[in-house]
């Protein structure tokens, strides 16, 4: 019996030391964050607080152009991924027809060949279609996500046919049966599907950097990596502030809903 | 007769359903996977010279260029620095956080945050931690009479250095898949081991890991796609520096194509990059799969 005590409470420190490991890199920037600079490196528990360098780091870029930017295209992604996965995932999961299974392929390979990998060709697309240099382009490679169309093709079959036949005999439109019988049974996997896109798109660096070249048109991301890139003269404590206030909406909203969150990342990974 | 007629417009329907998605799923993905194997024989354009085909010239310069070379051995330790360990930390995560631990709250907390957070905004965090002298990393090691170190210029450290912070930014996240694991394992496979007296590391070793073989595969799948897709802190930690040491192969994709403006070479590139791609996640999943089920 003493044994077992031994052991598990040498995997408590083991967790404890891997979390609080995990937890320093991000309670580190918060330090500095909000603490005067000559606080940098001293570690000193009566030093004074500070909300000085969130104000000159939102003062030194325009950031608030960026947020604005990135809440746009994390929307205006959300909202089409979330038409045209369904309308697709309905097709798939409920309709036979000639060359469903190719079709269903092919979409698969999205999986691993995704846009991100891609990013001479889409953006020879973009200049041909002059699309270059605005924030639909940042947004157009992913609003037919092949993960979102499978996730919801999976939600779908388990849906009774027997739901689906009823509101039939009711006399429902094919637009009504999706939306009064598929839509509100996958409402938890559009909430977790939902949930890894935005935080998928508000996190992406790549592909907005290539094809944007304007402050109008910037996401967070790239702002906040072109602003670090001039930190010859940037303080850490304000690249920290900027560091963290890019992040803060996501990690705010985490940590009030992190079950969901937690949940949300879970139910988006069993396929 | 009826049912005839419901049939064929079912089949209309679903081509209607399905025709907006699949215009954009093959514009974005299959279009230009094609014409990027096409080009990868071509030239680069050039102001009024347009592209020339020459064959496997691509290919030859491919086979000589030694910064392609680094670059790919880069990324393969990159993976192997990346892969088995974040994926390993996953799993100790998920067996934590699904036990009865004090605090598990914040440890769940803790672990997953990093997923949270843009890999840009990561690198940053962590360039503070790198840098030399003033450093966190440093000023510990000063606390050890320990000199400083420039972990991010000296070509021995850099990459390494990379691998940590992909780390740190990953194991959350395949945590989770263990976390769902774990869950469905059914509660009275544990209560009848107990009763049989088993430890909980025979437990684990002889049932709940052979039961996780499924989510081990996927996540790794998905951990090698990743260490192949994600180079963002190389901009702001290293820019693929000193002398290509940190440069991933996406990376320099970037580079070539919207550096050096070398489209016909990054073509190339980008077609070595799918091909292992694929080659990596389609031999994982038979190799593995015949693991799990001749067990």
């Amino acid at each position: 019996m003493r044994q077992v005590d031994y052991g598990s409470s040498l995997n408590l420190i083991a967790a404890w030391l891997v979390a609080l490991l995990w937890f320093s890199p991000l309670a580190y920037a918060l330090w500095t964050a909000i603490h005067p600079v000559a606080y940098e490196v001293r570690f000193d528990l009566t030093a004074p607080l500070t909300f000085e360098n969130f104000i000159d780091a939102w003062a030194a870029a325009p950031f608030a152009r960026y947020f604005l930017n990135t809440v746009i295209l994390v929307t205006m992604i959300l909202v089409a991924q979330f038409v045209l996965c369904t309308l697709a995932a309905y097709a798939f999961a409920r309709f036979e027809f000639r060359g469903r299974e190719v079709m269903f392929a092919l979409v698969l390979v999205q999986l691993l060949v995704m846009p991100d990998i891609l990013i001479v060709e889409n953006y020879k697309t973009m200049r041909a279609l002059g699309l270059v240099d605005t924030i639909v382009a940042i947004g157009l490679p992913y609003m037919a996500s092949g993960f979102g169309i499978f996730l919801l093709r999976q939600t779908f079959k388990t849906v009774p046919k027997e739901l689906e036949d009823a509101a039939r005999v009711e006399g429902a439109g094919l637009f009504q049966i999706l939306w009064r019988v598929y839509i509100p049974l996958a409402k938890p996997t559009y909430l977790a599907y939902g949930l890894v896109s935005v935080s998928y798109h508000w996190n992406n660096f790549l592909w907005p950097l290539i094809v944007t070249n304007s402050v109008e048109t910037r996401p967070v991301t790239v702002g906040l990596s072109i602003f670090a890139a001039v930190d010859s003269g940037v303080q850490w404590s304000i690249m920290n502030a900027a560091t963290l206030m890019t992040s803060g909406p996501l990690l705010i909203a985490f940590l009030l809903f992190q079950r969901q969150f937690v949940q949300s990342f879970m139910r988006a990974g069993i396929r | 007769m009826r049912n005839t007629i419901n049939l064929r417009l079912s089949w209309v329907n679903a081509w209607l359903l399905l025709t907006p998605a699949m215009i954009l799923v093959i514009g974005f993905t299959h279009f230009p996977a094609v014409k990027t194997f096409w080009n990868s024989f071509f030239s680069t354009p050039r102001g009024k010279r347009p592209a020339v085909f020459t064959g496997l010239e691509n290919y030859h310069y491919l086979l000589q260029d030694d910064i392609f070379w680094t670059v790919l051995k880069n990324n393969l330790l990159f993976s192997l620095g990346t892969v088995p360990t974040s994926v390993c930390i996953a799993l100790a995560m998920a067996l934590w956080v699904n036990g009865k631990l004090h605090g598990r709250g914040f440890m769940r907390m803790a672990f997953f945050t990093p997923t949270v957070l843009p890999l840009i905004a990561v690198a940053n965090i962590w360039l503070f931690y790198y840098t030399p002298g003033f450093g966190l990393i440093d000023q510990i090691r000063s606390l050890f009479g320990l000199p400083e170190q420039n972990w991010l210029g000296n070509p021995d450290y850099a990459l390494a250095a990379v691998i940590v912070v992909a780390i740190w930014k990953e194991a959350g996240f395949f945590m989770v898949f263990y976390l769902a694991a774990l869950q469905s394992i059914p509660p009275n496979l544990r209560e009848a081991a107990q009763l049989e007296g088993a430890s909980s590391w025979y437990f684990f070793r002889r049932v709940a890991f052979p039961l996780l073989m499924p989510t081990t595969l996927f996540v790794s799948v998905n951990a090698v796609i990743n260490s192949f897709r994600l180079v963002d802190h190389i901009f702001v930690m290293t820019e693929g520096g000193p002398n290509n040491a940190s440069s991933l192969l996406l990376f320099y994709i970037y580079e070539t194509a919207f550096k050096f403006w070398e489209t016909g070479y990054a073509a190339t590139l980008t077609v070595v990059l799918v091909v292992l791609l694929s080659i990596f996640s389609v031999g994982q999943f038979f190799l593995v799969d015949k693991r799990i089920h001749y067990r």
